[in-house]
């Protein structure tokens, strides 16, 4: 078994496995931390105790799930230092700089008010606990915003330059890092689709109890805020994907064409809206990609460009160099380079060893003109860096799918808020089917996140980093056993956390449910 | 009336807190036990600083780096 899966899976799916569980936690912590600020901000407001009686039960469950959650992500930081050792020094201080300030800023920001929150009603005034909530949900939301930016470094590394006696990347500019196009989108998409999973599990939970008869009020109370949050999310999410799709057009071609298994591209390029892949298609041979397909003209062209006519790469055309802006060098011509900076490197270190300044100024130079190219001087051949296609391909159309469903599940929630008598009035059938479909839309959001993560991440593969780094070199030299037992380990610990979690929310969410939720001492 | 200084309201804060939790004890078990397991056993048996145990210093680590990036 071993033989087959090397240590290299082994290590990626260690990683994917933790990553996931991890994300199971966290968007529910960004999207309900806002909404249960926004709760006490009508209370604060209106100072209706029924909204104080809402807030705590909401933040109850934000506190369940924040408790489970927390230092979750800190067993990835495990994972960079012993399995994914090379990596770890290559990047030197440009992923070690967000994620110190996200340890030092943003997770101490968010334990030290989180504290208020839950036990400072009766200490502190109406006015900073508010602070202190807000606070919390900021503090999160900044906690994520250095580990996605460290993240978008990977898929696009920019502001730093390779120092070839330290093996190192070393930081030029923090702001081209914590600003690039990539950052801001993928920050943007990440938050605003973790307020539409916090808003679904909130409609979720309403539409459950008012299945079950109970606190009517307070669920309408929940609803109301819960689906123009929701709605607001989704939209946002909808114009940060476009913008997403724009950058992953210029940045990685590659991730675009294998979202849309795309393998010979063209102008007024269509998408397919549904299609199954032709599993005997590879990048180079002439089967037909898809066995079926429904497209939309032009579709592809104006996602990728906003403009319906312009060419978009497909795989092949990618390999061989065909990349509208690119520099026309197809990846045969990239690995070329990619093996000379490896001499250079090699001869670098020489140089240093006999102290010829001039040599290793010269090479230092010379290595980084050519630097973008150094990953592909590992591959063996052009199509190793063609990632997973069908597991890209499905997980993106997956995620674009369930997304389309949101939008008209929280426009379909905003109008039932404001006019609750167009469900009031329907068939009791009706009625309960609609609560259903809202409760199953809980696990879909889930789904639909872990499909832009699984997008983002296998879509650019085989790259650790993208162009510099494939996998293969970015691991430590272990075996596959050891980091296969770890794998187990996780697999157990984080499997125990997700089991504890939904069973605590759901007694929570149970047991209070039967109490008044109208009034804020129950 | 005594006047309580801003650490002592920190602590009152925190122990009055603790007391009053309900299933906040809960939580913090899973919290205290999970902790314990990420750190005092997956941490420090199963997750070495990998280079740390190659090298001694950064000089070293570069080395050994290069070399491995060099064999791939």
């Amino acid at each position: 078994m071993n033989d087959m899966i090397t240590m290299v899976d082994w290590a990626r799916a260690q990683f994917a496995l933790t990553a996931i569980y991890h994300w199971l936690f966290v968007p529910l912590t960004l999207g309900l931390g806002v909404i249960v600020a926004i709760m006490e901000t009508i209370w604060y407001r209106t100072r209706d105790e029924r909204w104080l009686a809402t807030t705590k039960f909401w933040m109850t469950l934000f506190g369940v799930n924040f408790a489970i959650g927390v230092a979750t992500g800190i067993i990835l930081e495990f994972e960079f230092g012993t399995n994914w050792s090379n990596y770890s020094w290559f990047v030197g201080d440009i992923f070690g700089a967000p994620l110190a300030v996200e340890g030092i800023l943003a997770f101490f920001m968010e334990s030290t008010f989180i504290a208020v929150m839950f036990f400072g009603w009766k200490k502190v005034s109406p006015r900073f606990h508010l602070a202190s909530t807000w606070l919390t949900a900021i503090g999160a939301s900044l906690s994520a915003l250095w580990i996605l930016i460290a993240n978008a470094w990977m898929q696009y590394p920019t502001g730093c330059e390779f120092n070839p006696a330290t093996m190192r990347n070393e930081m030029t500019s923090f702001w081209a890092v914590a600003c690039s196009p990539m950052a801001v989108n993928k920050v943007l998409h990440t938050v605003t689709s973790a307020w539409v999973l916090g808003a679904a599990f909130v409609l979720g939970v309403s539409a459950w109890m008012l299945l079950k008869g109970r606190n009517d009020d307070h669920c309408r109370r929940s609803i109301k805020v819960s689906a123009w949050f929701g709605l607001l999310g989704i939209v946002l999410t909808s114009i940060s994907g476009d913008t997403s799709a724009v950058t992953v057009a210029r940045l990685q071609p590659m991730k675009l064409a294998a979202m849309e298994g795309l393998y010979r591209g063209s102008t007024d390029q269509s998408i397919v809206a549904f299609g199954i892949l032709n599993p005997a298609k590879t990048a180079g041979n002439d089967e037909d990609p898809f066995l079926f397909d429904i497209s939309i003209p032009y579709g592809l062209s104006l996602l990728a460009t906003h403009d319906p006519h312009a060419f978009v790469p497909g795989i092949e055309d990618i390999l061989d160099g065909n990349v509208p802006g690119g520099d026309s060098l197809s990846v045969a011509d990239r690995m070329e380079r990619g093996r000379a900076v490896r001499g250079m490197i090699a001869a670098y270190s020489d140089a240093a060893a006999a102290g010829d300044s001039a040599a290793t100024d010269s090479l230092a130079r010379a290595i980084n003109a050519d630097f973008r190219h150094f990953g592909y001087g590992y591959l063996d051949k052009p199509t190793d860096a063609v990632p997973n296609v069908p597991l890209t391909f499905y997980t993106f159309h997956l995620m674009v799918t369930v997304g389309g469903y949101l939008v008209l599940f929280m426009a379909l929630w905003v109008l039932l808020s404001w006019k609750p008598r167009l469900l009031d009035d329907r068939a009791p059938l009706v009625k309960k089917l609609w609560l259903w479909l809202s409760v199953a839309t809980v696990p879909l959001t889930y789904v639909c996140s872990a499909s832009g993560w699984i997008v983002a991440e296998v879509g650019r593969q085989p790259w650790t980093i993208q162009d510099l780094m494939p996998n293969h070199v970015a691991v430590s030299d272990l075996s596959a056993g050891y980091v296969q037992t770890t794998f187990w380990i996780f697999a157990v610990v984080f499997t125990a956390l997700l089991i504890a979690d939904v069973a605590i929310l759901c007694s929570q969410i149970s047991k209070k449910s039967l109490t008044d939720l109208d009034t804020p001492n129950t | 009336m005594e006047h309580k200084g801003f650490w002592h309201r920190a602590w009152r804060l925190y122990a009055d807190g603790f007391r009053e939790m309900t299933v906040g004890r809960t939580l913090w078990l899973i919290i205290a036990v999970k902790l314990i397991i990420f750190f005092a056993v997956i941490k420090a048996i199963f997750f070495p600083d990998f280079l740390s145990s190659k090298a001694g210093d950064d000089n070293g680590k570069a080395e050994y780096v290069r070399q491995e990036m060099q064999k791939r």
